[in-house]
């Protein structure tokens, strides 16, 4: 990060994002980031439970502006983030070779991967419905349509190990079909998260649509999962050994909730297909009678 | 139980084109398939026994027993008027039924020959079935049928005029066709409901019809289909209904062409019960317009009393 | 004078009711290591039969036997041949459906119009839906190749007892999965009959296993580490104990829980349709309905002229013996269920709320509780807020159409709302903006089997009915999960 015979370089503070802010911890915490042989890199905000209600609070606020654009309004949403992203590259594959140990080229591929994959998800929005939906036949004179519609606010944990393409591959299915977010990063490699907080907070998408929270996974995971107005959590980065008791929490409102891959991680790189997308969409279906 | 005016108003409601429209198209509508699945749920009412008899015996009273064609003869009349007295020549228990019905040159004979049975003569009138004819004729159709005897009038609205919007023509028609009645005829007013084609039209027609004077509401002139089905009758129940919520005043409803078989007849009875009331169980507020249906309810009154099935054949076709 | 109907009492001897009746596994009828219990007739209070209760061992034996026939005959089946048993089993309760409908009515207590014109057709419906997407699976939307999970594990309430056993039976067998079904305690005889009707239609012994008990029997069923899907209708508070019980295991979940559902009527709607609507809302199957529209919020316009229209309506509604094919309000399905009703109808009363009932006269045995509407309840009473699960209605209103929904939403529930309006741009508004799985627009509790079915929020998650249905028991070939 720096150069010895060059300039001092200007670091950067890498803090939370929640409604499109960029807060520092409410609780003035912060923890060393080091890179994947353990050097240090930077000192990222530590998330509190009540940074998490703040941007659970946020989400929420987000939930109608965003739920209610067009779906193709979204498409293009998420694909500006694309073409931001795109326009960032360097750095995102430095902090994802930093904190994953890639080689630049391999660092450099995950970025192609990642920004491909909001391209992938970003053609989804307009073609959620057609998919996912569609006419019923009903044995009666009743039009009858089921559309799908977003869950609400979504907790994600990220995956610890895949701090981009990972990120990307459990964030993007989130806000694609409606739904916000509240992101808690990779723990140990949470800086590509807080780097796409500043691309997303450029990139035309509301503020509150995905908030980043940086710190402990642990810490911060069961009071999301135990929180009333949560509607559903991703426990893809959760500890193994509090996911039962994050699922016993997420109970309390009847949560949806995205088990862990069985066997970890799994392969970021292949397409995703629907689940994760129609984990967070409920079915609406509506009946009206046809006549004259 | 009336939106547009208070209730108290409502006689101010045709005062003109467009006061007469915004009341009428200020009604709730009617959903069509509500509407059938409502009449279709009554129509699976089971009625057995003492209930089944009462309702056969109430629907012979209510019916106006009809005969409108081109081949109508004296004798035929005098025939379905003896029927009308007596319609069960082995069973003087049978009681007659409300009227007959006959076209206006026809009255004189129906008249004579139902004298002293308290059996009412009902003429259509206002050139019946289409209703296709200037004003000052139909006031001397409807003249001649009340000069000849006739106590009921069984007039058609102008459909022409109410599907081209010509509200408050329609109106002051039925208001000419009352005020020829002078008092000495009740008026039913056929709808025709089959023209009007839709559910909503069926209420504002109702309405119209109520507001401008019609003793009843009917559905068909029987020469079109459909005529009378369930859910119009629906309709037109709930709207002598709210009618009488809105007003005090209790009018009538009379379902005519197509009801032929007893167990419709008393289908219909439930309808009337369970959506305008018991009130509207007598044969001053509810009336069959038909031919054949009369020998079905003989013949299932027959079936109740003797615990064996009939046949036709034991009663007479006149 | 009255037009009093005579009694049209359906015979009761059509149900063929036998006193005893063991439970289904592996094929065969047999008592078991629980004990047994009595199941009434809600309407009398008689004690209809004797119904063996499984126990452990029981729910040991029938998921095992679940487990051989998945693995040995079930899913190695062809899948036409699949879905021709599934056709025979719906064209047999066709053939037995008078008398599963008696049967239901006893068992249950529901008017015997319902189970004759509702229940069971669509019972045999949705066996006839699923059946023809045994074999079509890959057309599903859910992977090229998907695959069915296994052994399903299924617990039923005892509001619709043979619908919601086909709801559970009919997808879970069509994808390729043997079930656990946990009838009701209060209703398990239908699902019994259906259990023989599987015999009748020669389903190979294991596919499908009844397992009668309470909510001890329910917990060892969906606890199985032999269960690898568990799906549930019934309360809120039992999913939740259900999902708590199943946290850190691989077993799949959906669950369809309560609702506390808004019937929106504005100042256009189709009054006398709308007054339908909200009879067939909340006074169908006595209220116990977890869809029921049990919050009228009537635009205040016309609150006056609508609460007019429906106590006129209210009047004419028929209580009393479930078996007389003109009765409309039957009885309430349990002691304990006319308790809680009747709990929840004092606060009503205690918390200032106006209660009205027509006149009404309620036999004296059985379980019963008339037709009831609560006017004066703000979104602040319990009564707004909390299912009850009975014939109750609450009535509110509203001004604007943001202020119904912001008030129809105003809930943890998101089951099912009703929208009343001639005007087409804000049925699509409104049904756009309401957090509910199922919008009725100008009509109410309307189901099929092609329709899917299933709550937003605490209501539950996964959908019944429909391609959307399958979901459920099915995971994508290419090993990612379904839900």
């Amino acid at each position: 990060m720096t150069g010895s015979d060059e300039r001092l370089a200007v670091l950067k503070t890498y803090k939370l994002y929640i409604g499109g802010k960029f807060p520092r911890s409410e609780s003035g915490r912060s923890y060393a980031v080091s890179d994947a042989k353990g050097r240090f890199l930077t000192n990222a905000a530590q998330a509190s439970r009540k940074d998490a209600r703040d941007a659970v609070v946020a989400a929420r606020k987000a939930f109608p502006g965003w739920t209610a654009a067009t779906a193709y309004n979204r498409g293009q949403v998420l694909y500006r983030v694309a073409e931001v992203l795109e326009g960032r590259r360097a750095q995102f594959a430095e902090e994802v070779a930093a904190g994953e140990g890639l080689s630049a080229k391999r660092a450099d591929a995950v970025v192609t991967q990642g920004i491909d994959r909001w391209v992938w998800y970003a053609g989804w929005a307009d073609k959620l419905a057609q998919v996912l939906g569609g006419a019923n036949a009903v044995a009666g004179p009743y039009f009858n349509f089921s559309v799908p519609e977003p869950t609400g606010v979504v907790a994600v944990l990220a995956p610890q190990r895949s701090s981009l393409l990972g990120l990307i591959s459990v964030v993007a299915p989130v806000i694609v079909g409606g739904s916000t977010a509240v992101v808690v990063t990779a723990q140990d490699r949470p800086l590509p998260a807080v780097s796409l907080a500043e691309v997303l907070a450029t990139s035309d998408l509301p503020g509150g649509v995905v908030n980043v929270l940086t710190g402990r996974t642990a810490e911060l995971a069961p009071w999301l999962a135990g929180h009333m107005d949560v509607d559903a959590i991703d426990l893809c980065g959760a500890p193994d050994d509090i996911h039962a008791d994050l699922e016993r929490a997420a109970a309390d409102n009847v949560k949806r909730v995205v088990r862990a891959p069985l066997g970890g991680e799994p392969d970021w790189t292949a397409e995703p297909g629907l689940h994760r997308m129609s984990s967070y969409l409920e079915t609406k279906t509506v009946w009206h009678p046809m006549g004259v | 139980m009336v939106r547009a005016p208070s209730s108290g108003g409502l006689g101010d409601v045709a005062s003109s084109d467009s006061s007469l429209r915004r009341f009428l198209f200020g009604l709730p509508g009617v959903d069509q398939v509500g509407a059938e699945a409502r009449a279709a749920m009554l129509f699976t009412r089971s009625i057995k026994k003492g209930s089944k008899v009462w309702a056969l015996e109430q629907a012979i009273r209510m019916i106006d027993l009809t005969t409108l064609e081109g081949q109508d003869t004296p004798g035929k009349v005098r025939a379905l008027a003896a029927k009308a007295r007596r319609p069960d020549p082995s069973d003087p228990t049978t009681p007659p039924v409300a009227a007959v019905c006959v076209y206006p040159d026809l009255v004189g004979v129906s008249v004579e020959a139902l004298r002293g049975s308290g059996v009412h003569t009902a003429s259509v009138a206002t050139a019946f079935p289409s209703g296709r004819a200037a004003l000052a004729t139909k006031l001397v159709d409807v003249a001649e049928a009340i000069a000849a005897g006739a106590d009921e009038i069984d007039m058609v609205i102008d459909r022409g005029a109410f599907l081209s919007g010509r509200l408050l023509e329609v109106h002051d028609e039925i208001v000419a066709v009352k005020q020829a009645c002078g008092g000495r005829a009740h008026l039913k007013v056929i709808l025709e409901t089959g023209e009007l084609s839709t559910l909503d039209n069926v209420r504002r027609a109702s309405w119209l019809a109520l507001l401008a004077g019609g003793d009843f509401i009917k559905t068909s002139t029987g020469k079109v289909s459909p005529a009378a089905t369930p859910p119009v009758a629906l309709v037109m129940l709930q709207a002598v209904r709210d009618f009488a919520a809105a007003t005090g005043d209790v009018r009538g409803v009379k379902l005519a062409g197509g009801i032929r078989s007893a167990k419709d007849a008393v289908r219909y009875l439930v309808l009337v019960n369970e959506v305008a009331g018991e009130r509207w169980l007598t044969p001053d507020t509810f009336r069959f317009g038909a031919s054949s249906l009369l020998n079905d309810l003989l013949m299932q009154r027959t079936t109740q009393r003797t615990g064996a099935y009939s046949g036709p054949n034991y009663f007479t076709l006149d | 004078m009255a037009w009093e109907y005579a009694p049209a009492p359906e015979s009761r001897n059509i149900a063929r009711l036998r006193t005893s009746y063991g439970m289904f596994i592996d094929g065969a009828f047999t008592g078991g290591t629980g004990g047994s219990f009595k199941t009434v007739n809600p309407a009398t209070e008689e004690v209809l039969a004797e119904v063996a209760e499984a126990g452990q061992a029981d729910v040991d034996r029938a998921v095992a036997a679940a487990r051989k026939a998945y693995d040995k005959v079930w899913a190695p089946m062809p899948a036409a041949e699949r879905g021709k048993y599934l056709f025979r089993i719906a064209r047999m309760v066709q053939e037995r459906s008078r008398e599963l409908a008696v049967l239901e009515s006893l068992d249950n207590g529901k008017p015997i119009r319902e189970a004759r014109d509702v229940d069971v057709p669509l019972v045999a419906a949705h066996f006839f839906y699923y059946a023809g997407w045994a074999d079509k699976l890959g057309y599903a939307g859910f992977g090229p190749d998907p695959r069915p999970l296994g052994v399903a594990g299924q617990v039923i309430p005892w509001n619709f007892p043979l619908l919601m056993a086909a709801w559970k039976l009919a997808p879970a067998l069509a994808a390729g999965n043997t079930c656990v079904l946990k009838p009701a305690e209060t209703t398990p005889l239908t699902a019994l009959v259906l259990a023989e009707i599987c015999q009748q239609a020669g389903l190979p012994p294991g596919v499908v296993n009844v397992l009668p008990g309470a909510g001890e029997t329910g917990r060892a069923v969906v606890t199985h580490p032999g269960v690898d899907k568990v799906a549930f209708t019934g309360s809120t508070d039992v999913g939740k104990q259900i999902a708590r019980s199943l946290a850190g295991t691989r077993t799949k979940c959906t669950l369809e829980l309560g609702g506390k559902a808004a019937n929106i009527v504005f100042d256009d709607a189709p009054l006398d349709q709308a007054v339908e609507g909200i009879v067939n809302g909340i006074f169908f199957n006595q209220g116990h309905v977890c869809c029921a529209g049990s919050r009228l919020l009537v635009q205040e316009s016309i609150a006056d002229e609508l609460l007019d229209k429906l106590k006129g309506r209210l009047a004419t509604l028929r209580l009393g013996d479930p078996l007389d094919k003109n009765t409309d309000i039957g009885a309430i399905n349990s002691a304990e269920q006319l308790a809680k009703i009747r709990e929840l109808s004092d606060i009503g009363d205690a918390e200032g709320a106006t209660r009205w009932s027509p006149p009404c006269e309620l036999p004296e045995h059985g379980y019963w509780f008339p037709p009831t509407l609560f006017t004066g309840v703000s979104q602040a009473h319990r009564i707004a807020r909390e299912e009850i699960f009975g014939p109750v209605l609450s009535v509110l209103t509203f001004r604007t159409p943001d202020e119904a929904v912001e008030k129809a939403n105003n809930t943890p529930y998101g089951l099912s709302a009703g929208v009343w309006t001639d005007k087409g741009s804000r049925i699509l508004w409104m049904a756009q903006r309401l957090r509910a799985g199922v919008v009725w627009a100008n009509t109410f509790n309307k189901f099929d089997p092609a329709s899917p079915f299933g709550g937003f929020k605490e209501s539950g998650f996964g959908r019944e009915g429909g391609r959307q249905g399958l979901e459920a028991y099915l995971c994508a070939g290419d090993g990612r999960s379904g839900t």
